[in-house]
Formats: C-alpha cells, sequence, structure tokens
C-alpha cells in the first residue's frame, strides 16, 4: 500500500474552457475575425459611396495634367505637369524643408543645451527662458506668427535689412548670393570627393597604428588640410572657376541671387526654434546623465579639460541623446506638414490640399501621403536601431 | 597667577570671499570665457528688454471700444479685450454663456480636492471626473434637453472649443490605450499582439494633420449612406485614435516597470488574467505613468490648434479669424502673443506640475 503513496499523478486536465492555450487560441480568432469584418465592412461601404459619387477607383488621375501652378519648385514644373509630377515637387519641398530645419534646429539645440549646463548665471537662465518660452507654445502658433506677424511686417524690398551687400530680408523673403559653377569646377569637385574617400583611409590607418604601437597622429589637422587643402590648390589652380551671384535691386524688387521665399523662411525658422528647445533638454539629459565619477577618473588620470569632453563625456552622453534626437527629427519632419497653414507648398498643402480638393481622390491620396511618413519614421528607425546596436555597451 | 585665554575676535571674510561681490564673481565673471559671455548677454537684454517691455506695457493701449483708441504706439491690447468673449467662447450665445462657465466651475471645484493629501475618495472623485462629468458637461454645453436651449456644435469655439478637444481626445483615449498596451505586452497572443504593434505604429509614423485630412474627408466614405457625423466629433474621432497610440506607449513604459516578481506572484496567488491586472498590475502602472500622461497631454493641447485645417475655431483660430476683420487693421501682433500667453500659461503649469509629480511620485519607489 505505501507505494501507491510514492506515484506521483499527473494533474487533472483542465477543462477545454480553462486552457490557457485554448482560450488565446479563441481570443485571437476572435479579434482577427472581427477586425477582417471591419475592413470588409468599411471597404464595402467606401465602394459605394464611391460609386454613387460617381468617383473612379485607381490612381489614373497621376498622369492627368494639374492646371495649377506651385510657388516654390525645385524641378521644372508647370500647369501642363501632371499630378505624378505635382507630388514629386511636394515631397522634395518637404524634405528641403525638413534638412533645413534639422541642421538649424540641431545647431541652435546643442548650443542651448550647453548653455543650459553653463556655470554662468546669467547665460544658464537665459537658457532655461528659451526652452521653457518655446516648448510651451504651439508650434502653429509660432509659424502663422513668424508669417503673418513678423515676416509679413518686414519692410518694403526698398528698405530691406541688408547684411553687408550679399544678403538683404525684406516682406518678399530673402536673398542670398548664389554661387555660379565656372567651367572647370568639376576638378575641384572631384578632387574633394577623393579627400573625402582619403581622409576615410587615414583615420583607420592611424587608429590601427595606435593601437599597435600607442603613437599618436594629428588626424584632425591632417584631416582638415587633406579635405580643405587639396581641393582650395586645385581650386587656384584651375583659376578659381566660380564667382557669387549678388543679389540686386531692380525696379521694385531684387534680381539675381538666390531667393528664400517668406514662407520658407517663417517655416524653417519656427521649426527649427521649436524643435531647437527640445533638443536642448535632450542634450542638457544626456550630459547629465554621464556621472560624476567619469569626470574624476578622466582628471585623476591626467586627461585635459577638453581631451576629457571628447575621450569620456561626449562618447557616452552621445548614446543617451542619440535615440531622443532621432525622434525629435522625426517629428520635425512631421510637423513640416503645418506648412499648409501658410500656404509654403510641401507634400501636404499641394497633394492632400489642391490635388485632393480638384480630383476627389480621396481614398488614393490619403494614403499615398499617409504611407510617405510612415515610410519616412520607418527609415528613421531603422536607422535608430542600426545606431543604438552599433553603441550599446559591449559587456564582458 | 593664571593667564584666562582669552581669543581675539574673528576677523571678518575677505570683503571679495562673501556677498553681491563673491557672488557675482562666481557666478558671472568666473573666467574669460564667462566674463566675455555675461558682458554679451547684458548687452543684449539691455537693447531687447526695454523696446519690448515698453510695447507690452508702458506704451499700450488698454481700455477703449475701437483701433482709433489705439493711437500711443504700443500694442493694441483694446482689441484683445474687446474680443475676449469670442476668444474664450467662440460664438456660444451670449445669454448661455452662464453653462460653460458652470462647467469651468464645477470642474474646478471637483478637482480641487484631488490635491489634497487627507481626502480619503481620490479614486472614486478621480472616476467620476473622467467617466461621468464629460456626460454632464456635454448635455450643458448642447442643451436640447432638460429645458436648455439647443446649442450646435458649429457655434461651439474659443478656448472652450480647446479645452474641450483636449480633455475628451484625452480622455477617450484612455481606455483604448490601457488595451492596446495589455495587447502588445501579449506574448502569448501573437495575432493580436502583432494587430496592436501596426495600429499603434501607423498612427505614431503619420503627421496629425493628415489624420485629421482622412478624418474629414475619408470618414464620410467608410459610413454607410446618410449617416453624417459633425464636424466636431469627426476632427475627435481622428484626434482619439491618434492620440491613443501615444498612450499606449505610455502606458506600455509602465507595464514595463513594474517587477517580474510582481506579475509572478499574482500568478502565484491564483488570479486570472483580468484580476490579476485589475488589482495588481494597472494600479501599479497606471500610478507610474501619470506624468508620461501629462506630458502627453501636453503635446494634445497644443497639437488641438491644427483643427484650424478642418474649419474648426478654436483659440487660435479665433484670433485669426478676428484679425481678417477690417475695423481692426494691424493687431496680428497682440492677437498672437494674446493667444501665445493663454497656450503658455497652460502649458507651463501643466508641465511643472507633471515634474513635481514626477519627483513626488519617484520617492515611493527608491530603494
Amino acid at each position: 500500500m505505501a507505494s501507491t503513496a510514492n506515484v506521483r499523478n499527473d494533474p487533472p486536465k483542465p477543462k477545454l474552457t480553462r486552457d490557457p492555450k485554448v482560450r488565446a487560441l479563441v481570443f485571437q480568432i476572435l479579434a482577427l475575425l472581427t477586425v477582417v469584418a471591419f475592413f470588409i465592412y468599411i471597404v464595402h461601404n467606401t465602394l459605394l459611396n464611391m460609386e454613387a459619387r460617381g468617383i473612379s477607383t485607381g490612381f489614373g488621375f497621376l498622369d492627368r495634367s494639374s492646371g495649377f501652378a506651385i510657388l516654390q519648385s525645385l524641378i521644372p514644373y508647370n500647369e501642363s505637369s501632371s499630378y505624378g509630377r505635382t507630388f514629386i515637387v511636394g515631397l522634395l519641398n518637404t524634405i528641403l524643408v525638413s534638412a533645413l530645419g534639422i541642421f538649424f534646429a540641431t545647431l541652435i539645440g546643442f548650443l542651448v543645451g550647453v548653455l543650459r549646463l553653463s556655470k554662468n548665471w546669467l547665460i544658464n537662465k537665459l537658457a532655461m527662458v528659451y526652452i521653457e518660452l518655446f516648448r510651451n507654445i504651439p508650434l502653429l502658433l509660432q509659424i502663422v506668427f513668424w508669417y503673418f506677424a513678423v515676416a509679413f511686417n518686414l519692410p518694403s524690398p526698398r528698405q530691406s535689412m541688408a547684411l553687408g551687400d550679399a544678403v538683404f530680408l525684406n516682406n518678399r523673403g530673402m536673398y542670398l548670393p548664389a554661387p555660379v559653377f565656372g567651367e572647370g569646377f568639376w576638378m575641384t569637385a572631384v578632387t574633394f570627393l577623393a579627400a573625402l574617400v582619403g581622409m576615410v583611409f587615414l583615420v583607420r590607418w592611424a587608429r590601427r597604428r595606435f593601437e599597435a604601437t600607442g603613437q599618436t597622429f594629428h588626424t584632425v589637422w591632417a584631416s582638415l588640410g587633406l579635405v580643405i587643402g587639396v581641393p582650395l590648390i586645385v581650386f587656384l589652380a584651375t583659376g578659381a572657376p566660380l564667382h557669387w551671384d549678388l543679389p540686386e535691386l531692380a525696379g521694385f524688387n531684387f534680381k539675381g541671387g538666390l531667393t528664400v521665399i517668406p514662407e520658407l523662411f517663417a517655416l524653417t525658422l519656427a521649426l527649427s526654434i521649436y524643435t531647437a528647445a527640445f533638443i536642448a533638454e535632450t542634450v542638457r539629459s544626456g550630459i547629465q546623465a554621464v556621472s560624476h565619477g567619469q569626470t574624476e577618473a578622466a582628471s585623476a588620470l591626467g586627461l585635459s579639460h577638453g581631451r576629457t569632453l571628447r575621450l569620456v563625456v561626449i562618447p557616452q552622453a552621445m548614446r543617451v541623446i542619440i535615440p531622443p534626437l532621432t525622434s525629435q527629427y522625426l517629428n520635425l519632419t512631421k510637423n513640416s506638414s503645418l506648412a499648409v497653414a501658410i500656404g509654403y507648398p510641401d507634400l501636404v498643402a499641394v497633394f492632400a490640399g489642391t490635388t485632393l480638393n480638384q480630383t476627389g481622390q480621396a481614398v488614393e491620396i490619403i494614403a499615398i501621403t499617409m504611407a510617405v511618413y510612415l515610410t519616412l519614421s520607418l527609415l528613421i528607425s531603422v536607422f535608430m536601431n542600426w545606431y543604438n546596436a552599433k553603441m550599446a555597451l559591449r559587456e564582458r | 597667577m593664571a593667564h584666562n585665554f582669552v581669543p581675539l575676535p574673528d576677523q571678518p571674510p575677505p570683503p571679495a570671499s562673501v556677498g553681491t561681490v563673491a557672488w557675482i564673481r562666481a557666478n558671472l565673471f568666473s573666467g574669460w570665457v564667462n566674463s566675455v559671455l555675461t558682458v554679451l548677454a547684458v548687452y543684449v537684454l539691455v537693447t531687447a528688454l526695454p523696446p519690448l517691455i515698453n510695447w507690452m506695457f508702458i506704451s499700450a493701449d488698454w481700455v477703449g471700444t475701437g483701433r482709433e483708441a489705439c493711437d500711443s504706439g504700443g500694442a493694441c491690447w483694446v482689441f484683445v479685450a474687446n474680443r475676449i468673449d469670442i476668444f474664450i467662447y467662440g460664438f456660444y450665445p451670449n445669454d448661455q454663456i452662464w453653462r460653460v462657465d458652470a462647467i469651468f466651475i464645477g470642474l474646478f471645484l471637483l478637482t480641487a480636492p484631488l490635491f489634497f493629501k487627507s481626502f480619503k475618495y481620490k479614486v472614486w472623485l478621480g472616476g467620476f471626473i473622467i467617466f461621468i462629468y464629460p456626460i454632464i458637461g456635454f448635455i450643458l454645453m448642447r442643451g436640447g434637453m432638460f429645458g436648455l436651449s439647443g446649442v450646435e456644435t458649429a457655434k461651439w469655439g474659443g478656448f472652450t472649443l480647446t479645452l474641450l478637444l483636449a480633455g475628451v481626445g484625452c480622455i477617450a483615449a484612455l481606455p483604448l490605450g490601457v488595451v492596446l498596451a495589455l495587447g502588445r505586452q501579449a506574448g502569448n497572443m501573437p495575432i493580436v499582439k502583432s494587430m496592436c504593434v501596426l495600429f499603434i505604429e501607423f498612427w505614431r509614423g503619420v503627421p496629425l494633420i493628415t489624420v485629421l485630412f482622412m478624418s474629414s474627408v475619408m470618414l464620410p466614405l467608410f459610413l454607410p449612406e446618410g449617416v453624417n457625423f459633425d464636424k466636431l466629433l469627426r476632427a475627435l474621432i481622428g484626434i482619439t485614435l491618434f492620440q491613443s497610440a501615444y498612450m499606449a506607449e505610455v502606458i506600455r513604459g509602465g507595464l514595463q516597470a513594474i517587477p517580474k516578481g510582481q506579475y509572478e506572484a499574482a500568478d502565484a496567488l491564483g488570479l486570472g488574467y483580468w484580476r490579476k491586472y485589475g488589482l495588481i498590475i494597472l494600479p501599479q502602472a497606471l500610478k507610474i505613468v501619470i506624468p508620461g500622461i501629462v506630458n502627453t497631454f501636453i503635446a494634445l493641447f497644443k497639437d488641438t490648434t491644427l483643427v484650424i485645417i478642418v474649419g474648426l475655431l478654436e483659440l487660435l483660430g479665433m484670433v485669426k479669424a478676428s484679425l481678417g476683420d477690417p475695423a481692426w487693421p494691424d493687431v496680428s501682433r497682440e492677437g498672437y502673443v494674446f493667444a501665445a500667453f493663454m497656450f503658455w500659461i497652460c502649458c507651463f503649469s501643466m508641465s511643472r506640475y507633471s515634474q513635481w509629480l514626477e519627483r513626488k511620485l519617484h520617492t515611493g519607489h527608491k530603494r
């Protein structure tokens, strides 16, 4: 009899309705069916509605001619161009304003973030005022302010604000000198590219030598000499084939040079100032995240202040800063769609706005527009994951 | 004869190491870089501040009835003072404005006890404010029953609409966000999990403007013929879906911050899924994420300005519309500065509150 006490009975099988695996499966099938049924319902309704309104489905409209002009275009475009080309123009304008915004926002953001940590009380507080002021006011409000209240009230072309004889600012926009490339400039460009490639090899060689022998090499100066010096020599040797086309007042407006339309000017300004406030906070928290012991250890090793920053603090801070920084870049790109409020011809304004109104192809156009932004965010998050994997601490 | 040791009185510290001078030296001129920065900053402040203060306050006009009252060259606050009703209440009928005021005052009175530590029924009151009060508020705003005259949503506007859009968007997104976050965490249900991930990443990847465009032009196509939503409801649906994705990510952060032992302890007690999450995990997780929720609320509060694109006039929209009035030329700066001031006050105080909350909640978890 004693032996039966040692026999381990398997626990009783749970009832089918109590088995977690069965329940999960049933629940998932139900959820899937609900979602599929929902989509079928929506598609059914949409097709019926579109038929009732006489809207044809499909992307055929992209080949039709648009019949409207666009304020700013990076590629040749006129009224007879197709809606497909309208899309490209809008996309390029979005990319242009995003790139400009990212550049300036990074510049201002890093500067303000570092100043926020300054030991100088006044500078510190000024940086704080900047951050708290601009990140707590809606971006759209800032955009319309810079456009309607500032850019519109700038002086007329004849009374332009001027920086030397080269840069002019008035209510028609901003005028910059435009580079005109002469014959033979391609040689300078090619040399520059070759120097860049050479720099990559130089840096690699210097690092290998440093790891093998411990001898340091002035990589920064050598690279600068290579990338700036050599192309400069070629540039001068080929007779300096570059001159600047300066904007000039002719009649009631400026002629020549590079024109930045007020819409682009206001949008870039608002996007950079707004995003810079967020970037500054990111930079500040990133630098503060590096523990004080690291700085002390660097001093104990006898590293100078500059080398402490360059070799110890910045590499560790960047690891904290980069992920939120990329999502700020993504936010800026998405926020550039607010262009529609002041009439800057970005993707949303010319495609989801004008083109949609003219053709009525709501489903296709909204789908394409959303797909563009989704692709952009996907690309940026792929980059972020790659960078995170590359920078992750290699723990032993 | 014994000498008593009498120490000499303390010398005062050198004047350069205490007081204002020392503070200025340490904080403003502690090196040549800092000195240059200070001088630069002072120069900028001295050139920029006096004209600004002069424009805003000293030579500004405060009282009057029309544009001609503004002749002293400063800001024309008369414009704002004359339009303040429209900026706050939109086109809500003048004799019914007490209803909007009643909602605001009621909300204020109901929220006040939440800030007192000794108040015991915080959870019940909070639940009431989040789930019941919006319904009461809606009935009061919309009218058409209980003897109140009906006010159609097209007349709602101004700052009232800003608060309404942000408040309703956030409250409606909260339950949806909890469900999405739980779905994203459900490791044993891959289909549900991937659907939640797709949903969240989709809404997070597109700008709010395209969502509003979509809700205004595509929603009517999705519904069967004859069913028609009004403009405000369409915008609210778009905002809620958009916000729920952000809410889900915040709540997921809270779920991940709960130690694994809590999940295992709940399992060991034999609690089922709903009781495990309802009694153990969610109360702790939601408490941690309150600051995060406040932060997404601030973002939404600022984003409500975008509804101007689909033709709803919240605070900024009202200001912008009023600027087109030919009786008030050239007051755009005053209008925008006023709107900016309203938004800034709200967002800044909320962000300070969330930072304070974060510090307060943090101490409970520090070991």
